[in-house]
């Protein structure tokens, strides 16, 4: 943050002082960075409450369709919370704000800003981060008006304009029938933009457009998709930009701390590089352990590699990362998985050169050394979708409901309980079901272990608990930060959604320890 | 040219495969494909292949300074199996000396990778690896429906056909703009062309939302059902048993149709593909005339078992390394050759080349040969590898038209003649 050019500013003050020529418009493309100067504790609490907001939009992509009346809801009141002012039409070019106004525009971009920083260091967090700001900006796009949005794009310099008549004439079937509810009397009314199929592709993605020859042709009220794709192009290109300048901001005692520590804690516990609290697992362990305190994810998986001597790549990597972080250590996982293939088609010597490099690279032995982390439930149920033959993702999401009812129904849970499950599926919250599972299988009522499910390996450790009466979890573990719940509030089914969300904690509550731990994660 | 094909052994491998790239590989073709021009200069040799050499070694990050550093090194390495990976920011073999975050690919061909294991759930007649002329046709109707999506929706025109030499197809896409797209373009294509989604546990794999089908689906569709007859009833004989008829059943949603399919089926006693499906899309006609709901039933099922099915991950990443085009596929010694996407229909994977038999052509070339060395063909324009060769030359001689165009554009600014 710098002092600015043209005013001169006294004294750094936090308030006051407010330049509203500086916005032309509520909603932001974050092009320029900001210009001021703010204190450490703003420039961390901004970002902290941006944090929150954003794994708020994540949280509500994973329970509803995007763009939903649901989805919208739920991210309008997440957004609220962030900064409490409407979106109401402006008149003129610079409009008339207040200072309530002025300050939530200028959280929303310093906190934006700041963010970028936390997150632009590896490949994981940055697709992370322009996910849920792309998906947050989608949303805030949506809800302006066709006014506001046209003097957005005329401040940003965003120049589209409808094809002519003559043109559209043609290819008016095609438009209507690559639309849902459009008919051609619907298509001869709306104006259409042809644009290069790079610049809208979340709309050639879901195909929801017609392409022609490297052009797809996007109706005024899909404009957004095409805004979209600019911004995560830009929001890409700042991210890598950043990453190189980091180190040579010499802030390694101020600033690069505290932003490793934010990229480490909303995401919650990610299983990396944590010594197991049980103790070793051994190859001979994992069947016993799969039927008491593997997910459905996992003892699908393990089923289906006990069943076939096989599973394909990215059923080994989802059950792989998920063993070594149980405990299976590499020498235990070689014998582990070789036993199995060899077992099937495979000879041991071909185990050996086309499988065993894999296993290492997965422990970070091989390649670039990388450690991979396990996948999180979200990572499981979001990204990577299953294909024909493949056994991987989210029982819950990613099995049609018979498929689902037959899984549950080797659980022995009873029937009504498996309808119960169902119908949460079916709501679209996959994660509940998955722990009302868990309690219906440990036999437990959710008071007793009342933690919002966001890892198998939080449910495998959260069963082990159960199972063997262990002590606390939390100090004793080395690693990033653990989302404690202070207060274990009963948790009723109506208000499942707020509490998911870890308590954010205060810096003053951390050691030191757990922060070399972050840094050193951060620069996996 | 041999009639009868020799029979091909693996152990024959270390033998033949030097004979291979001394005389067969089309060296001079592949290297103006790839160096794209010379636009820049660094294309070529900052280009990644990789080898695998005998005893399964695996050696990644090879870079060749032109052609004849490329040859020199084939030929000495005998590489197994060669892959192409993407063009980098330096030298792929010099890469250690460079900073880890410097060294980045940077462009490379769009590739689409279709495999026929990924069809085991709805072909009968092979499984795994094998395949046979009963499902080739699922091939056939892949690069029908991908090769017009590509060209039609997405503009490209230099598309690289080629048959992996045991299960599956390979289409690299060259056009310029197709090298420079990022990952996420990549994926964005990719999902577009998918239309059959799940893993194991989503049975009914493609449903079309709507009343409405998107105009690619619809082209789509119309392939498909050109040789749904051919192939789905008369070779797979897809509903001909109780077990497969289920199985299509299985993928109609709505209880009515399919008791009364059932029903109707029992009563005529039909039991053969043919019968069955006339039946069942004559329920569904029914039932989409009187109540407008799922009735795109028909064309889901034909899309699920017919339409192509894309491994996305192997399109999305830049730097993925793929099977290189004419490298011998070392388990069945058929050389990966080039299709010719508007004469698919006749292409037979059955007569393509093994490496024995070009070697066995080889000597008998030998044994007529009079001919003055000066005026000698390449020896693969007179083995059977000479009409694929064609083919691939056809496709870089049209790339070639594409940046002679730049080149003069270039040199006209830089006032050479």
């Amino acid at each position: 943050m710098e002092v600015t050019r043209q005013r001169r500013l006294k004294a750094p003050k936090l308030s006051g002082d407010r330049d509203k020529s500086r916005f032309t418009h509520n909603l932001l493309f974050y092009t320029l960075p900001p210009k001021d100067v703010i204190s450490l504790q703003e420039f961390e609490d901004y970002a902290v409450e941006r944090l929150k907001l954003l794994k708020a939009v994540e949280n509500a992509g994973a329970k509803h369709l995007k763009g939903s009346d649901e989805y919208n809801n739920s991210v309008r009141d997440e957004l609220k919370k962030f900064i409490n002012h409407s979106s109401k039409p402006k008149n003129g070019s610079i409009y008339d704000m207040s200072d309530k106004e002025y300050d939530d525009i200028r959280k929303d971009l310093i906190s934006h800003f700041v963010l970028r920083l936390a997150y632009c260091k590896s490949d994981e967090l940055r697709r992370w981060y322009i996910q849920q700001e792309t998906d947050l900006f989608r949303y805030r796009f949506s809800v302006e008006s066709k006014e506001s949005i046209q003097m957005f794009l005329k401040e940003n310099k965003l120049n589209y304009s409808p094809i002519p008549f003559e043109e559209k004439q043609g290819i008016l079937k095609k438009l209507a029938d690559s639309h849902k509810d459009m008919t051609i009397s619907l298509a001869e009314a709306t104006d259409f933009y042809r644009v290069p199929f790079t610049e809208a592709l979340d709309l050639v993605k879901a195909r929801k457009v017609y392409v022609h020859r490297g052009y797809v042709y996007v109706p005024y009220n899909e404009l957004v998709s095409i805004i979209l794709g600019v911004f995560r192009t830009h929001l890409s290109h700042a991210l890598a930009v950043i990453c190189r300048a980091l180190p040579h901001m010499e802030e390694q005692d101020r600033l690069l701390p505290m932003l490793s520590g934010l990229s480490k804690r909303y995401l919650g516990q990610d299983y990396s590089n944590r010594k197991p609290t049980g103790g070793q697992v051994t190859a001979a362990m994992i069947d016993m352990l799969s039927k008491k305190s593997f997910p459905l994810c996992m003892l699908q998986l393990h089923d289906g590699l006990r069943r076939d001597h096989h599973l394909r790549h990215w059923g080994r990597m989802q059950y792989g990362l998920f063993l070594k972080a149980i405990g299976l250590s590499l020498e235990e996982a070689l014998k582990f998985w070789k036993d199995e293939f060899t077992k099937g088609p495979i000879d041991p010597d071909k185990f050996d050169k086309q499988y065993a490099y894999n296993i290492r690279h997965n422990y970070g032995k091989e390649g670039k050394r990388a450690d991979y982390t396990p996948y999180n439930c979200l990572k499981i149920i979001t990204s990577n979708a299953p294909g024909p033959g493949d056994g991987h993702g989210c029982p819950f999401r990613h099995s049609d409901t018979d498929m689902l009812r037959q899984k549950l129904s080797n659980l022995k849970i009873g029937k009504e309980n498996s309808e119960a499950v169902i119908s949460k599926v079916k709501e679209g919250h996959y994660q509940i079901a998955c722990k009302m599972v868990f309690n219906l299988t440990h036999g437990i009522q959710e008071e007793e272990a009342s933690f919002a499910l966001q890892h198998p390996n939080q449910y495998f450790e959260e069963s082990q608990r159960l199972i063997n009466g262990g002590k606390e979890d939390g100090k004793s573990s080395q690693g990033s930060f653990t989302p404690v719940t202070p207060h274990s509030t009963p948790r009723t089914s109506q208000n499942s959604q707020k509490s998911s969300q870890p308590i954010p904690m205060k810096m003053e509550d951390v050691n030191d320890e757990d922060i070399l731990q972050a840094l050193e994660n951060a620069q996996n | 040219m041999t009639n009868e094909q020799t029979h091909y052994d693996p152990a024959c491998l270390p033998d033949f495969l030097p004979i291979y790239y001394k005389r067969l590989f089309p060296y001079g073709l592949y290297y103006q494909w790839l160096n794209y021009g010379g636009v820049p200069k660094t294309y070529f040799t900052n280009r990644e292949f990789s080898f695998t050499l005998k005893d399964d070694v695996y050696v990644r990050y090879q870079s060749f300074a032109d052609q004849q550093d490329m040859e020199k090194e084939i030929q000495k390495r005998c590489p197994y199996k060669i892959d192409i990976g993407a063009v980098f920011t330096h030298r792929p073999k010099d890469h250690k000396t460079v900073k880890a975050a410097a060294f980045q690919a940077q462009e490379k061909e769009l590739v689409f990778d279709i495999d026929m294991t990924d069809y085991d759930e709805v072909r009968s007649c092979c499984s795994g690896a094998d395949i046979c002329p009963k499902c080739w046709p699922l091939m056939i109707i892949a690069v029908k429906i991908i090769d017009t999506a590509l060209r039609e929706d997405f503009g490209f025109e230099h598309l690289l056909w080629v048959y992996s030499g045991r299960r599956g197809i390979h289409c690299w896409v060259c056009d310029e703009q197709a090298r420079k797209l990022s990952q996420n373009a990549r994926t964005a294509i990719a999902e577009y062309l998918s239309v059959v989604k799940g893993g194991e546990n989503q049975t009914k794999k493609c449903t079309l939302y709507d009343d409405s089908i998107h105009p690619s689906v619809r082209r789509a569709i119309d392939i498909v059902e050109d040789h749904f007859d051919d192939y789905a009833i008369r070779k797979q004989d897809f509903a001909g048993s109780e077990e497969k008829w289920g199985k299509v059943l299985a993928l109609v949603p709505d209880d009515a149709v399919r008791s009364q399919v059932l029903e109707d089926c029992k009563e005529v006693k039909a039991e053969s593909s043919r019968a069955r499906w006339a039946i069942l899309k004559k329920r569904q006609q029914d039932f989409k005339d009187k109540c407008k709901k799922s009735w795109c039933v028909t064309e889901e099922i034909m899309l699920q078992y017919c339409y192509p099915r894309l491994d996305v991950n192997v399109s999305k990443g830049i730097n993925h390394l793929l099977k290189s085009p004419f490298c011998v596929h070392p388990k069945t010694g058929r050389v990966c050759v080039s299709m010719d996407p508007k004469k698919i229909d006749s292409f037979n994977p059955f007569k393509v080349p093994t490496l024995s038999q070009l070697c066995d052509e080889l000597n008998q070339l030998e044994n007529k040969s009079e001919d003055d060395p000066k005026k000698r063909v390449k020896d693969y324009k007179r083995t059977s590898l000479k009409e694929y060769a064609e083919i691939f030359d056809k496709f870089v001689h049209k790339l070639a038209g594409s940046w002679k165009g730049k080149l003069i554009e270039q040199s006209d600014i830089k006032k050479e003649f």
